[in-house]
């Protein structure tokens, strides 16, 4: 047991409980700030796959910009009074207990009757790839096109979350 | 490391996620459910990014962060819009789309 290994089985465990947490909790904002603290966790699990640029980008975007935006959304909303609100539908419960353990069991024989070997980690060349002169690189030559469409759907979403958050549409 | 250890990981987060979104009734909670989806599937990208040496799966989850941010400004503000006319955000509450 190395140090990256003890640093990832306690970053993925943290990653599990606290997607647990934030599922399972009644209050929107306890719920929230756990989900950012999943958000560090991957973002340190990403540093274990020398994916540094992703890394620092989960924190910014992610930890930052959008867990801002759902934490003002709950303290906008005022969800004081909805704090009783109807959680109990067992039967709806039930129903999705079901198909998330049949989904998990799909998943984990996927993973143990693999035709293919899986591959192994390619150490020096993840490090050159997790760059953000590889990533940069790539961004603006390969997948050019695909970075330019992105802006027009972020003008898009600006648009659209102005149009629909305004007061009155006339 | 193994691969499967990153894939595991990324499946059961991905399970919980479901959860999620098919338990809770909370508007919000649904949804940051569905962003802890998208997480644990951009774990398997960046993984498999490093095991098989290519760059392709970091760009892909640059592109699905992108992608996010927007869901996220645009579901947020239909989460307002939908509070404002009907003063709830209980899922079973809203359905005006239900024929």
């Amino acid at each position: 047991m190395n140090v990256e290994t003890i640093f990832f089985y306690l970053l993925g465990a943290v990653f599990v409980g606290s997607a647990l947490m934030m599922v399972t909790r009644r209050n929107p904002v306890i719920a929230a700030l756990y989900l950012i603290l999943n958000f560090f966790c991957l973002a340190g699990i990403y540093l274990t796959l020398h994916a540094q640029f992703i890394a620092v980008i989960q924190i910014l975007v992610y930890a930052g910009a959008i867990m801002v935006l759902f934490v003002f959304v709950i303290m906008l909303l005022n969800l004081a009074d909805e704090r009783r609100l109807s959680e109990a539908m067992s039967f709806k419960k039930i129903v999705a207990a079901g198909l998330s353990i049949v989904l998990l069991l799909e998943l984990l024989y996927i993973f143990v009757y693999r035709e293919t070997e899986l591959p192994t980690l390619q150490a020096d060349r993840s490090i050159e790839i997790g760059t953000v002169e590889t990533i940069g690189k790539q961004l603006f030559t390969k997948f050019l096109f695909p970075f330019e469409v992105t802006s027009l759907l972020l003008l898009a979403a600006i648009v659209g979350a102005v149009v629909l958050a305004k007061k009155r549409l006339d | 490391m193994e691969l499967q250890t990153y894939l595991l990981l990324s499946a059961v987060t991905f399970i919980i996620g479901v959860v999620g979104v098919l338990a809770r009734r909370n508007a919000i909670i649904v949804f940051m459910s569905i962003e802890l989806m998208l997480n644990s599937v951009n774990l398997t990208l960046v993984a498999f990014s490093a095991y098989l040496g290519d760059v392709t799966g970091q760009m892909l989850v640059f592109f699905v962060m992108t992608v996010a941010a927007a869901e996220a400004a645009i579901g947020l503000a239909i989460i307002i819009a939908l509070f404002r006319n009907k003063q709830t955000v209980n899922l079973d509450d809203i359905n005006i789309l239900k024929w």
